[in-house]
């Protein structure tokens, strides 16, 4: 993972330790993952030369036993705000996404003293009839990989993509986004929107919104609907990306990051 | 042993061409292309023939079974076909295996079971899987990783209702009702006899262990694939140590096909034989194998026994075929199929339940495009001619079905007869 450490945090209640990724110096940066588990993408490797970036793991992904301990996400936030209290950050700038993106949604309706300035890329947490969200889970790989990238020939999509040669890696990384896939189908199958659009007015943290141009999976069209809903937030949709735009158009997604947190 | 003929309850009527149409026989296999509501009632109307066809034959139980939005079976809801049943004439058990507990209110599960044991005389037996992938996550779209916990609570709350005097307040994590007081309960004390249905998953095994429940092994493969599962069962059994041996303990699922002889049933079954593994085992992997509804355990240990990183790359080349070339030999030859004359599959029957140590054999006999007569035909000759030599199996070894439901008297040794041990 680049020369960012592994921090086991503790956590109250029954949980189990939550492996927060971190590195860097800064004013401190939390980036809540997609639907897929923890990671630790060059985009943030690129934040942290200015900032100290935390990623930590949605609940559950390590040890699924967590979930039972979840009910929804009233729970959820109050798990990350004693993940937060925990790594001492009183207050955060927030970048989620997809799922993520609806959490830290959530969270910055909720905890708003929390949140400094929020950052979704194109989150979950909104429906509409006209443009369903597509279904990330009960589709094939192959389904699944059209509904995520436009451009497979991008070097960090591509990386992904690629199988390792090696059996018992390969079968430790298909466990892993195995374990993450269940983690966050706890909070939203099968529909991802659990009411976000109600709380949405409730965001104080300047939010900026990325969207990825031709995401298939959650269509751009949302782009405006939680502009609409938050009362400080500005867009960029950006052509020539699907649902990852940190992925295929790393370097705009993290100049405007950066300009967007100064 | 104990026989029961359980009706899958499918759509007779699939394209020749699905497979190539259709991802899947389940969850997402178009209504508006594929299904007439005309034929429907044509069908039902059918099932209903052909079960009481079977009661009248003399099984000691009919039955039916649960599931949604597919088309090898839509019994859509087990309770609403086993209040047909109740509603004859009969002394045969009513095996519903079964309901499918995380999708319901648990409240409206005890009540109409209690209805149908009151409304037949107590002769229900309640079988209550978990439930398939496909069904739970994703017909009805439940989370995945809370399909057995929800499935765990509604046992709790449907054996309290049964027998706790109401009215009781009932805090579940899923279900939450101040006054429990159903008005029908069972007539059988303390409640109809719980049967576990199931594909193979530990958790289930030990939970029929614990409970004292019989558990039957539910699949399509036959009684060479039953045959690891259920030596795992009767381990788990074995290890509990206040568990007997009682073959009545277990179940399984077997396609049969009966003739005059071994050549007339490759004749008459084998087109269907085929047209249902062509079809009704089409299911797409991404439904049947979904994130946190199969565990991390499970998911660790398919990947051993693959040898593969991803279930997909696997069950992909696989989905739905059971042998690489299918023909009715290999069939025969896998136990996919119990078929031939009377005295063959009365061989094969007796071979495969005593190395299973199955008590109940749940007999599949009506295959998705065979037509009431040829049902009709399968289950007579089966009835005259097989079900003879196979009732008898277990009966020297002295074992008494404790899982059998009391109003169910067909067959059954009267208690005088018990007492002297002349049965």
């Amino acid at each position: 993972m680049m020369d960012a450490n592994v921090n086991n945090i503790a956590l109250s209640g029954g949980f189990s330790q939550n492996p927060v990724i971190a590195d860097g110096r800064g004013r401190p940066l939390v980036y809540l993952h997609g639907l897929f588990g923890q990671e630790w993408p060059a985009y943030l490797a690129d934040l942290a030369k200015y900032h100290r970036v935390y990623a930590p793991v949605n609940p559950g992904s390590e040890e699924p036993a967590d979930l039972r301990l979840l009910d929804g996400l009233l729970d959820l936030i109050v798990y990350y705000d004693e993940l937060f209290e925990q790594l001492g950050l009183e207050q955060v700038d927030l970048i989620g996404h997809s799922f993520g993106g609806m959490v830290a949604a959530e969270i910055a309706a909720t905890l708003t003293h929390r949140v400094r300035k929020l950052v979704l890329i194109d989150p979950l947490g909104l429906w509409r009839d006209d443009a369903p969200v597509g279904d990330h889970l009960l589709v094939s790989p192959e389904q699944r990989t059209a509904l995520l990238y436009h451009d497979l020939s991008n070097a960090e999509v591509a990386a992904r993509l690629s199988e390792p040669e090696d059996l018992a890696e390969s079968q430790a990384g298909y466990l892993r986004s195995f374990s993450a896939m269940a983690s966050t189908a706890h909070f939203i199958h099968p529909i991802p929107e659990r009411g976000l659009h109600k709380r949405l007015r409730r965001i104080k943290a300047d939010t900026l919104v990325l969207w990825g141009a031709q995401d298939r999976l959650v269509p751009p069209v949302y782009a405006q609907d939680f502009a609409r809903g938050i009362p400080n937030a500005s867009v960029q949709v950006l052509d020539r990306a699907g649902h990852y735009p940190h992925l295929e158009q790393r370097e705009r997604v993290t100049a405007e990051t950066l300009r967007f947190l100064a | 042993m104990k026989t029961i003929w359980l009706h899958m309850q499918g759509y007779r009527n699939l394209p020749d061409d699905f497979r190539d149409r259709y991802e899947s026989i389940w969850v997402t296999a178009p209504n508006d292309e594929l299904v007439d509501p005309e034929l429907v009632g044509q069908y039902l109307h059918a099932n209903l023939e052909e079960l009481r066809f079977a009661d009248s034959m003399g099984f000691d139980g009919i039955g039916t079974n649960e599931h949604h939005q597919n088309g090898y079976g839509f019994p859509v809801s087990p309770h609403m076909t086993g209040g047909i049943l109740a509603s004859w004439k009969s002394d045969a058990a009513i095996c519903l295996l079964g309901t499918t507990l995380p999708l319901y209110h648990p409240l409206r599960v005890a009540e109409e079971l209690a209805a149908i044991d009151c409304m037949s005389g107590g002769r229900l037996v309640a079988g209550w899987p978990v439930g398939s992938a496909m069904d739970t996550c994703g017909v009805i779209g439940l989370p995945p990783d809370t399909v057995r916990p929800r499935y765990y609570e509604a046992h709790d709350f449907i054996k309290q209702a049964w027998s706790r005097p109401g009215p009781f307040p009932f805090n579940g994590e899923f279900t939450k009702q101040r006054y429990v007081n159903p008005w029908p309960r069972p007539i059988q004390k303390p409640h109809p006899p719980i049967w576990l249905a199931g594909g193979g998953s530990v958790e289930t095994w030990q939970f029929a262990a614990d409970m004292d429940y019989t558990y039957n092994f539910l699949s399509f493969g036959g009684y060479k694939v039953a045959q690891r599962q259920m030596d795992s069962y009767w381990s788990v059994v074995g290890e509990h140590g206040e568990r007997d041996d009682n073959p009545y303990r277990a179940g399984y699922a077997q396609l049969i096909c009966v003739a005059d002889t071994d050549a007339e049933a490759k004749r008459l079954y084998w087109p269907h034989v085929k047209n249902f593994y062509d079809k009704s085992m089409y299911i797409a992997p991404q439904f049947s194998v979904v994130p946190g509804y199969t565990s991390r355990a499970s998911m660790q240990h398919m990947m051993k026994a693959t040898g593969s990183a991803s279930p997909f790359a696997v069950r992909k080349s696989t989905a739905g075929k059971l042998v690489a070339e299918p023909s009715w030999e290999r069939f025969i030859e896998e136990g996919a199929v119990i078929g031939g004359s009377p005295d063959t599959v009365a061989q094969r029957l007796e071979e495969a339940v005593r190395r299973l140590r199955v008590g109940h054999l749940i007999a599949i006999m009506q295959l998705q495009s065979m037509d009431t007569e040829l049902t009709k035909y399968n289950t007579k000759l089966f009835a005259e001619k097989v079900l003879p030599k196979t009732r008898t199996i277990w009966d020297d070894e002295g074992y008494v079905d404790q899982w059998w439901p009391s109003g169910a008297t067909r067959n059954q040794p009267t208690a005088a007869e018990t007492l002297t041990g002349a049965h």
